[in-house]
């Protein structure tokens, strides 16, 4: 017999991410933390050797599911768009979505969603703003295809796509607080240096936010 | 109590007969207001159980199961229900678990059932066995994991009623499951479930031989009926995709139709022969009252119909798996019972597997299905702290 998985990963299970060091170093120990489009289960299992966290996921495809449970971790197959509702609030420290937020049909939603169910969302994501991708589109008149943004416009599962601009302007429209950020350079590496928010917009190919829930802003 | 060693023909390697009789004083009361004393319960073991107890899992069986859950089936020569999943090196690991397998009460393989002798009239009881529920046989089971001296299971699992089974154990005994695994199964039974089994039971009824269920005093076996009531049901255990595959419309040993009602068509002696083959293993009357157990299943009522509640706070740990083409506990009741169990907190996996074979796939070798359990079991073994087997097969 031959099938046709029910729906590929919402990202590559092959690609090495750069990011989940970034994220993991956000994460306190021991806490228990909620990856939503957690692919083949790559952060979970680096929290748990890391961090020691008590962890849960959520991903869309088949395979992915399986390759977590098969790996023993707790994953249960769902959808970040229709699915985060189910959960109870304050189940879980963090809520992690990382890589997904542009795939997803209401990012707000998703995003208002994960504060809900953690008190602490860290949310990594590609950068629109980047210098090469608006180089891209300026210059060529396409739309961009760069190592983070490798699909074509037509067949990108990439529907929401933002800037680090735009993204801190959501975060302060639902109410939250950014407690850290990084942009990452193309090399993956996080920038160090203390700069303007236009110039992570600009030299970040990445981003990642670890974000509070709204109240205790100044 | 006592545990006897019935006297049954040699039945294989391994493969001694095992029933524990609970006295008079110990009897079963069930939901429905009934009382089963003695009780006997029919069971058998795979492996060893190590020194602090804790390597127990028990496997609880499907509607027409029953304990020989591996090895050889000393009634019908086939191999046990699970032998795909059950043995060494395989993800229930007997090098490395105590299985425990049981009839349920309400069966016909040796726990008391409606095929039993009723100690108040000294004939089979029949109609008159009280109407058991789920519960009912999760209690029993119950009574047998007293029996053996374990406190914790470290896992119980199961496919289709015996999945019903599991989510009752993790309900009822929260803290004596360790780990647990309903397989294409349900927290209720749905219309269309409780449609198909009454189906199943009118056919049953039907039959001249059933005499009100008082056949076997009367020398006689309804055994036209309930191999209706196999036919019908074992297309449900299908799917179309899988009967598309395996006969299509090819004729059975003639190479034109006979205008006839012979099975011309494959498919009808396929059907006819699961009929026949089932009457040699199966009770009636049995059949009547396993199927209205799974059709009174319903865990949410018992929590104020909030499914959440049944699993509240709960430590054991889930993997809850669906099949694709499964169309008689599909993928939707499967994840209700995860919703359920995300929002009372508990660790909970859940997979569907693609497969095209229907209900029945979780009986069948089904890599990703063996996979995703042997991840599953490995894990809690670990958390549990049970060791790895030394020598992996």
């Amino acid at each position: 017999m031959n099938f046709t998985p029910a729906g590929e990963p919402t990202r590559p299970l092959d690609q090495p991410r750069l990011d989940l060091a970034v994220i993991t170093e956000m994460v306190a120990p021991g806490a228990r933390v909620l990856d939503v489009g957690c692919g083949d289960g790559s952060l979970l299992q680096l929290l748990a050797q890391k961090k020691g966290v008590d962890g849960r996921g959520v991903e869309l495809s088949q395979r992915g599911v399986n390759e977590c449970v098969a790996k023993g971790l707790s994953v249960i197959q769902g959808d970040a768009d229709t699915d985060l509702c189910d959960y109870p609030d304050d189940g879980f420290d963090y809520v992690i979505l990382s890589q997904t937020l542009q795939a997803t049909r209401r990012p707000r939603a998703a995003l208002a969603n994960m504060l809900r169910i953690g008190r602490r969302a860290i949310v990594s994501f590609p950068n629109f703003g980047y210098w090469r991708v608006r180089a891209q589109l300026s210059l060529t008149g396409r739309m961009p295809v760069t190592g983070h943004l490798r699909y074509r416009w037509h067949d990108t599962p990439n529907i929401h796509l933002c800037t680090i601009r735009d993204f801190v302007e959501l975060v302060d429209e639902l109410g939250a607080h950014i407690e850290r950020g990084a942009a990452l350079d193309r090399a993956g590496a996080p920038i160090r240096f203390n700069a303007p928010w236009w110039v992570w917009n600009l030299f970040g190919e990445q981003a990642v936010f670890l974000l509070e829930r709204g109240g205790k802003r100044a | 109590m006592s545990i006897v060693s019935e006297a049954r023909p040699a039945c294989g390697e391994g493969l001694a007969p095992k029933t524990v009789v609970f006295d008079p004083d110990r009897p079963l009361l069930t939901d429905g207001g009934g009382r089963i004393a003695p009780l006997a319960i029919a069971y058998e073991t795979y492996g060893a159980l190590n020194a602090a107890r804790s390597n127990a899992i028990l496997l609880c069986h499907a509607l027409t199961g029953d304990q020989y859950a591996a090895g050889v089936h000393p009634v019908t020569g086939k191999s046990g229900w699970w032998d795909a999943m059950v043995g060494p090196g395989k993800p229930f690991d007997t090098d490395r678990y105590f299985l425990i397998c049981s009839n349920v009460v309400g069966g016909c393989m040796g726990t008391t059932g409606p095929s039993s002798t009723n100690p108040a009239t000294g004939n089979p009881y029949g109609l008159d066995f009280p109407v058991v529920t789920i519960r009912d046989m999760v209690r029993a089971q119950a009574m047998l994991i007293d029996q053996l001296g374990i406190e914790t299971l470290f896992c119980v699992a199961g496919g289709s009623m015996g999945g019903m089974q599991v989510l009752q154990w993790a309900a009822s005994y929260p803290k004596r499951v360790f780990s647990a695994m309903p397989i294409a199964t349900a927290a209720k039974h749905s219309a269309q479930n409780i449609a198909l089994h009454e189906v199943g039971r009118q056919a049953v009824m039907a039959d001249p031989d059933w005499r009100s269920g008082r056949y076997q005093e009367q020398g006689v076996r309804p055994e036209k009926g309930l191999a209706v009531a196999r036919m019908s049901a074992h297309i449900t255990y299908l799917s179309e995709a899988a009967l598309q595959r395996k006969f299509g419309r090819k004729l059975q040993d003639r190479s034109a139709p006979t205008f006839s009602f012979d099975a011309d068509f494959q498919v009808e002696n396929y059907l006819r022969y699961q009929g026949l083959a089932f009457v040699e293993r199966f009770d009636a009357n049995s059949y009547l009252f396993v199927t209205r157990a799974c059709d009174y299943f319903d865990l949410a009522a018992d929590y104020g119909g909030s499914l959440a509640m049944a699993f509240k706070d709960i430590k054991t740990r889930f993997c809850v798996v669906s099949f694709t083409s499964d169309w008689l506990y599909p993928t939707s009741d499967s994840r209700a019972i995860v919703h359920a169990l995300n929002a009372g907190g508990a660790s909970v996996s859940f997979v569907e597997i693609e497969s095209d074979k229907g209900h029945d796939a979780f009986l069948l070798h089904e890599p990703m299905f063996i996979a995703t359990t042997r991840g599953f079991l490995d894990s809690a073994a670990a958390a549990r702290g049970l060791a790895a087997h030394g020598n992996s097969k």
